[in-house]
């Protein structure tokens, strides 16, 4: 599952991905054109809309792509670094920039491109960021205040908007693919161009402008792998599927054996932090299928013990642990109640109590004595 | 030579887009470039007067932050791949030629003028809007960035207004 840095590709090798993937990248903006100003400036000045086109295609693409691993639960989207928001510095640095391109004729990234392809103008231009660069750092304490104010942190849009992620998406490719059409008319209007749109040509642009909407109904429309998982023991929580042990047990184990296993409970943070039995750790239902826990259900060292205050809860937590991973796992029969009743808090028996009864008070309160 | 056409931008926009999203898959994080011109001044200036770098907040702060010599950074790594990966784009195209591109009717001096100003603006402005075109703009869009959308508004409705302006720059009227 991604992001596969720094689990799985540590921070070292990133910097060999960081070369690749930079490889890749300026590979595809020297070969959409984007070395040369005239193609660039050309948006400006409604003579080519190629950085348009280029542009919105690639966010979007990226944009879906990131949805649809997410919702195959290839993608951790907690775990994505999202630009944060200090709005004030983003529209006035957004502003100077923009005055940077019209001027200059690049952005850094393409600049970096024209270098490559021997511009001399795209030389000064970088000559000129670093000075701006070093401006900024030099006289930081001054930007301090500005740069700092307004901050409204990892804000996404479709929070901002309240809305899902499904709808911005359709939103923001309808706006891509209406800019395309009427930027495409204002091109062929500019160089006197009446263009002939074949049929053929006509429905394999509709195919393609079709894709990305289709994408995005698939993914609103059927549940993520997440929520499949979910129903799925929401279906089979009264299953009796489930590995069970006894609250005797439990405690025996907690006394003798406590370092091999986890005592998980399922409840909320405030319920856990208001009353949890000893040793236990608190991972709640609803974050069960959280990465930061897939350890503990995929590692063969230690039994995984839930318990929770109803069978219902700990019945579904067994399924999804076992969807997760194999390891070695038991549910509580007894709630957090009768646990506490009848291990720890063991009444005094009544004096007409059968020596069985007896005995078996005895090693409770034992037991009792050892945990607490 | 002749120079080979440009790739449709829609394709090129695709894979423009699979290469981001390769990033973020293996990453976690974006593509960028202003980064990585800020490593190297970063590092120029720790070269140039490690007493003055010692002595200013931001060096110290930026230091703090990322440990370490500042040209190991993942932009820097990336911005270098970018130069060779446009040089092999541009070599294959047949489109390497050393020349100073600018407007009909603009000097060489008016043109490098200007892209100096350019820069410098982009310089400064990366910093406020935290990253440029491909780190705020275009990685932010693939992750639903408010900041990162808000700027690429900024930077696209600035040019569009100053663009009249600027005009004998880049076109002949």
């Amino acid at each position: 599952m991604g992001p596969l840095v720094p689990d799985i590709i540590s921070n070292e090798f990133n910097l060999i991905v960081a070369l690749l993937v930079g490889i890749a990248f300026g590979f595809v903006l020297e070969q959409a054109g984007f070395s040369t100003t005239k193609k660039l400036v050309g948006l400006f000045y409604g003579y080519d809309f190629t950085v348009l086109k280029v542009f919105f295609t690639a966010g979007i693409t990226a944009m879906i792509g990131v949805v649809l691993l997410a919702h195959f639960g290839q993608l951790d989207l907690d775990l994505i670094y999202v630009n944060p928001t200090f709005l004030r510095s983003a529209i006035i640095g957004g502003a100077i920039m923009g005055a940077g391109f019209i001027v200059g004729g690049f952005c850094p990234g393409t600049s970096i491109c024209a270098l490559a392809t021997g511009k001399i103008d795209a030389f000064w231009f970088i000559a000129g960021s670093f000075v701006g660069i070093f401006i900024f750092m030099e006289f930081y304490p001054s930007f301090e205040n500005f740069y700092l104010a307004d901050n409204r942190g990892n804000l996404r849009m479709d929070k901002y908007f309240g809305m899902s992620k499904e709808l911005f998406a359709i939103g923001l490719t309808a706006i891509a693919i209406a800019a395309f059409y009427f930027t495409q008319k204002i091109e062929n209007k500019l160089h006197g161009v009446k263009p002939v749109y074949p049929k053929q040509k006509i429905i394999k642009y509709s195919v393609f402008a079709a894709i990305p909407f289709v994408i995005i109904l698939f993914i609103a429309f059927t549940p993520s792998s997440r929520q499949r998982i979910l129903q799925k023991a929401e279906k089979n929580k009264n299953l009796k599927i489930a590995e069970e042990i006894t609250a005797d047990k439990l405690a025996i184990e907690l006394v003798n054996n406590y370092y091999k296993i986890n005592l998980i409970d399922l409840r909320s943070p405030s319920v856990f932090n208001e009353y949890h039995l000893p040793l236990a750790i608190n991972i709640p239902l609803d974050s069960l299928l959280n990465r930061e826990w897939k350890s503990y259900f995929t590692q063969k060292y230690k039994t995984n013990i839930f318990y929770a205050d109803t069978a219902t809860t700990t019945h579904k937590a067994f399924f999804i642990a076992k969807k997760i991973g194999d390891a070695d796992t038991y549910i509580l029969v007894e709630s957090t109640a009768q646990f506490k009743n009848l291990i720890l808090n063991n009444e005094p028996l009544p004096l007409s109590a059968s020596k069985n009864e007896q005995q078996l008070h005895q090693y409770r309160t034992e037991i009792a004595h050892t945990i607490l | 030579m002749q120079a080979k056409p440009f790739m449709n931008p829609y394709f090129a926009g695709f894979l423009l887009g699979l290469v981001l999203l390769t990033t973020i898959y293996i990453t976690g994080r974006g593509l960028g470039a202003s980064g990585g011109t800020k490593s190297v001044v970063t590092a120029l200036v720790k070269t140039i007067s490690p007493s003055h770098y010692a002595n200013t907040a931001y060096y110290q702060h930026s230091e703090a932050e990322h440990p370490g010599n500042p040209l190991k950074s993942w932009l820097l790594f990336e911005i270098v791949g970018v130069f060779i990966g446009a040089f092999i784009s541009g070599v294959i195209s047949d489109r390497v030629s050393l020349n100073l591109e600018k407007g009909n009717g603009v000097g060489n001096s008016t043109r490098i003028i200007a892209a100096i100003a350019g820069g410098l603006l982009f310089g400064i402005g990366s910093q406020l809007g935290r990253g440029c075109t491909s780190g705020s703009a275009l990685s932010g869009m693939a992750v639903m960035s408010f900041g990162g959308i808000i700027t690429m508004l900024a930077i696209f409705g600035s040019a569009y207004m100053l663009a009249y302006f600027f005009r004998k720059l880049w076109i002949n009227n």
